[in-house]
């Protein structure tokens, strides 16, 4: 157990590495400016940007460029924005905490639902319940998030009012409600870019789900369990979902990669205060170090999801052990 | 009967496979000839009178915030949405194969180093890196889109490549291509492509309708391919901030882009159900 730790940390912190080393040589390689994001076209005096540019140390050399942001990064500063004039570290963390938010829940939701449909439909394969149950999910699995999520907006926000469609809390009445009120005026604020982001992907959950249910329904240990006069529901629930949960768990450690991607175009449609809102931000603004940082971060929690994922495959399946 | 045809003929009965398929065929056609008959989806013929106008006989599906004409941008975007799917797909598809059939056949260290490249490229974040370019890199023409959209898409077939090559590495047929003087490439072409070929068209198909997403999604940010070149996702962008009072400019890409990749998605499943019989359901 602690060797399979040390290996995957080990390899978590490569492909990190990885992620820091590829993103900031594309970054600095790619054609373009930094800091003209919004001012392109715009004429600002060479000097100016001159000044600039040597403020960051933009005109040196890439690979002492590298050296120095690499040496940064062991000391734990993610260097400075070049817009917000303010600790990369800051912003970032600031944002992760309302990211983890709203992914972790939607990936709970969108697990849950998943794994439900998925079953209702492999206990019944070929029925209506499958055949309806399977349309919604092909179209849901086939829909853009950012689509969806203006639709939500425009229906439950804008046209019926029934939810709040902007920001994490309501800036007017938020700091004077009990703490009971504030949970729930956050949880107000979550229900919209949540489900956007939990709805396609629980389809692809209850895609994945059925199919490797309907495997598992096949095997010798269900016809065992039958033929002791188990009931259906039991041999359902109890043998053949078990062994068919360990490929979605990987598969929703798997996901985190997807819930980031989401969460750049959900949560500027929402006005979340994430780490998707500071890329988007930071893409504009062309803001190196932000664009560095956030991939940075990204890639640790893809690399956390990854391992997540392994220990809860662990846990749920007794014949998987990780110390190969 | 040979297998190719068992599924033809499996593909055929399947009907939501053939809805998928003639939906695609549609599609493909609407993408070639559609832009022939429609106006300039660039033109503004009247700022002022013509903004977020609803359909009518002149604009069928309305006009958005530049008075350009919806129906025109939604046939014309369907080029770009189709060539960097479809094109993206074969591409990922092709460097997969090249890589996994390298690493299969060569030699234990060199099929090491690969796989452990691939470990390490699959745990990276990949919107964050096309983020990152095309953050700096504006106004990328499609062909760069399409062509690093595949270059980070292919790790997986990679992985499923090399594991068809190591099960057939040590069959008789290999041995006797080798004892008869075959060399690697040969080898590759003549002896294990066949047996690749339904897992690779299998892996594609299911691709194409992410890579659409993914590409609508890079390009509602305003990434990628240049405004005011309509794509799917750069029209949304437009409709965003007149939902309300003019929802047709956001819906109709927004239909197009789920009906395209349903439509992809059902060929997808389809040509799995029928190329690999033990994974249908």
């Amino acid at each position: 157990m602690l060797r399979f730790l040390a290996r995957r940390l080990l390899f978590a912190a490569v492909s990190v590495a990885a992620v820091v080393l590829f993103t900031f040589l594309l970054v600095h390689l790619a054609p373009g400016e930094p800091m003209l994001g919004s001012a392109e076209g715009a004429r600002v005096a060479p000097a100016v940007l001159a000044r600039q540019r040597a403020l960051f140390g933009l005109d040196r050399p890439l690979p002492e460029q590298l050296a120095r942001y690499a040496a940064n990064l062991l000391h734990g500063r993610l260097g400075q924005s070049f817009v917000l004039h303010r600790p990369v570290a800051d912003v970032i963390g600031a944002a992760l905490g309302p990211t983890l938010l709203l992914g972790g829940v939607a990936l709970l939701v969108s697990l849950l639902v998943g794994v439900a449909v998925g079953a209702a439909q492999a206990a019944r394969p070929r029925s209506a319940t499958d055949t309806l149950l399977g349309v919604g999910t092909l179209v849901l699995y086939s829909v853009p998030v950012f689509w969806l999520g203006l639709m939500l907006l425009l229906v439950f926000g804008q046209a019926l009012h029934w939810l709040p469609v902007a920001g994490m809390t309501d800036p007017a009445i938020h700091d004077a409600l009990s703490p009971l009120g504030r949970v729930v005026d956050v949880a107000r604020h979550l229900v919209l870019p949540a489900a956007s982001l939990a709805l396609v992907q629980a389809a692809a959950f209850a895609r994945f789900q059925r199919s490797t249910l309907l495997e598992s329904l096949g095997g010798e240990f269900i016809r065992a369990a039958r033929a002791k006069g188990l009931p259906e529901r039991w041999v359902l629930l109890r043998h053949a979902l078990r062994g068919a949960l360990a490929p979605t768990l990987t598969l929703a450690g798997l996901s985190v990669p997807y819930f980031l991607a989401g969460s750049v175009l959900v949560e500027s449609i929402f006005g979340w205060p994430g780490l998707g809102r500071v890329t988007y931000d930071a893409i504009f603004a062309r803001d190196y170090n932000v664009i560095v940082g956030t991939a940075l971060v990204a890639g640790v929690l893809v690399a956390l999801g990854n391992l997540l994922a392994d220990l809860a495959v662990a846990a749920a399946d007794p014949r998987v052990r990780l110390d190969r | 009967m040979s297998p190719w045809r068992r599924a033809a003929r499996r593909f055929a009965r399947n009907r939501g496979a053939m809805a998928g398929a003639v939906i695609v065929a549609a599609l493909v056609v609407v993408a070639l000839v559609g832009p022939l008959l429609t106006p300039d989806p660039l033109a503004q013929p009247d700022p002022v009178r013509l903004q977020d106008r609803p359909p009518s006989a002149a604009h069928w599906l309305g006009t958005d915030p530049f008075s350009r004409d919806v129906l025109s941008r939604t046939v014309n975007a369907a080029r770009v949405s189709l060539g960097v799917g479809l094109g993206a797909a074969l591409l990922a598809m092709t460097l997969g194969a090249g890589v996994g059939l390298a690493a299969g056949l060569a030699g234990p260290r060199t099929d090491q180093l690969l796989m452990r490249g691939v470990d390490v490229a699959m745990a990276m974040p990949r919107i964050f890196f096309l983020l990152a370019v095309f953050a700096v890199w504006r106004g990328a023409p499609a062909a760069a889109v399409l062509v690093l959209i595949a270059a980070t898409g292919w790790f997986q077939t990679s992985r499923i490549v090399r594991a068809v090559v190591l099960s057939l590495r040590e069959s008789d047929f290999v041995a006797a291509a080798r004892a008869l003087g075959e060399r690697g490439p040969g080898i590759a072409r003549r002896h294990l492509l066949p047996h690749l070929a339904a897992p690779l068209i299998v892996s594609a198909s299911l691709d194409v309708g992410n890579i659409i997403l993914l590409e609508a999604g890079l390009s509602y940010l305003g990434l990628g391919v240049r405004p005011p070149a309509p794509t799917w996702g750069n029209m949304i962008m437009d409709g965003k901030d007149v939902l309300l009072s003019a929802p047709w400019i956001a819906l109709a890409p927004g239909i197009a882009l789920v009906l395209t990749v349903v439509a992809f998605n059902l060929a997808g499943d389809g040509l799995r159900d029928a190329l690999d019989p033990r994974a249908a359901a």
